[in-house]
């Protein structure tokens, strides 16, 4: 019984968020924004974490500062593009598609692509049927049947 | 014709896998400054003195006028001490280097330099951080090199070695120096 309720508390947890009270914006649907756009932000410092889930102080600072634009009226956009303007396209967890990501983006479907163009191919140049062969001489069937042994 | 369709697969195969191992020996810490060939960012900041408001501390409208190095520091970052030396040789050699203590309490910067030595020309403390977001600095130390004109040329991500120095920073100081 413990050990189904410790099963079930691991499987129920989920990671906390760094986000501390004091960052947080008293007006709930601005605070769910900046939610929604630091789950978004990279932290620089730690990389493979959101500015959301990270403790480090820059990323507090980054939290900080999205709520305060927020505050100050931005749009989600102009905030993300805030911080894409000092810190570069790097920072968006999901980076957009651009020049330089094109093969980020498509590069799987390219891949899909000629794969597929080339089973087609390969599929296309194999032989459809084998030519008809000379049927069998006299000579050769007897030399068969003796090699096959007694048949009854 | 039929063999070199034959081993196209494996050559692209081997392409992609030389491409991406090349992205595996970088390093994902250093991010490209979007500041460079831009101006740098306003900032005020107050000095780090133990007078009222900080003493004289550092605008980034005196950088104007000749190449300076903007070095980006910390008492409590680990890889400053280990570029202090470099930065009171490149001091020593003539060119000015000035220095934004980051997230660091004046009293702790004041320490360290007792500590260390003071290579810097000018000084501002960035406690709150901001400043320091708006250069994209993503940890100490980082150096900017700003030319003549007040624009970022150069970013260096952690401490500058020696051979940093004398290899890329020097000789780009002095074709900055010599730029109209």
């Amino acid at each position: 019984m413990k050990r189904a309720l410790l099963a079930l508390a691991l499987m129920l947890a989920t990671p906390a968020a760094a986000v501390l009270p004091d960052e947080m914006l008293p007006d709930a649907a601005q605070e769910a924004r900046a939610r929604a756009i630091s789950k978004d932000l990279r932290c620089v410092v730690c990389q493979n974490q959101s500015i959301d889930d990270s403790d480090a102080p820059l990323a507090r600072d980054l939290r900080v500062l999205v709520r305060e634009q927020i505050a100050r009226g931005s749009s989600d956009a102009e905030v993300r593009d805030y911080v894409v303007a000092r810190y570069g396209n790097f920072v968006l967890l999901k980076p957009p598609m651009e020049g330089d990501t094109l093969l980020l983006w498509l590069g799987p479907f390219a891949i899909l692509l000629l794969g597929g163009a080339g089973l087609i191919f390969w599929q296309r140049r194999k032989p459809v049927a084998t030519p008809d062969a000379t049927p069998l001489t006299e000579a050769e069937r007897a030399e068969l049947d003796r090699l096959a042994g007694p048949q009854d | 014709m039929k063999r070199v369709l034959f081993i196209l697969p494996v050559i692209a195969f081997a392409g992609l896998a030389a491409f991406l191992g090349f992205g595996l020996t970088q390093d994902p810490k250093e991010l490209p400054s979007q500041l460079i060939d831009r101006p740098l960012p306003e900032f005020v900041l107050p000095g780090i003195t133990d007078a009222p408001g900080g003493g004289p501390g550092l605008a980034s409208a005196s950088f104007k006028g000749e190449p300076r190095l903007l070095n980006v520091w910390a008492s409590w970052c680990a890889a400053c001490p280990q570029e202090h030396p470099v930065l009171e040789r490149i001091a020593a050699e003539g060119f000015p280097v000035y220095g934004i203590a980051w997230k660091d309490k004046p009293e702790d910067s004041r320490a360290f330099l007792a500590r260390y030595g003071d290579p810097y020309s000018g000084m501002g403390s960035d406690f709150p951080g901001r400043t320091a977001i708006d250069l994209g600095v993503t940890g100490a130390p980082e150096t900017f090199v700003v030319d003549k004109k007040g624009r970022v040329r150069f970013k260096q991500i952690g401490p500058i070695s020696p051979e940093v120095w004398e290899g890329q920073i020097r000789p780009l100081m002095q074709k900055l120096r010599a730029e109209a």
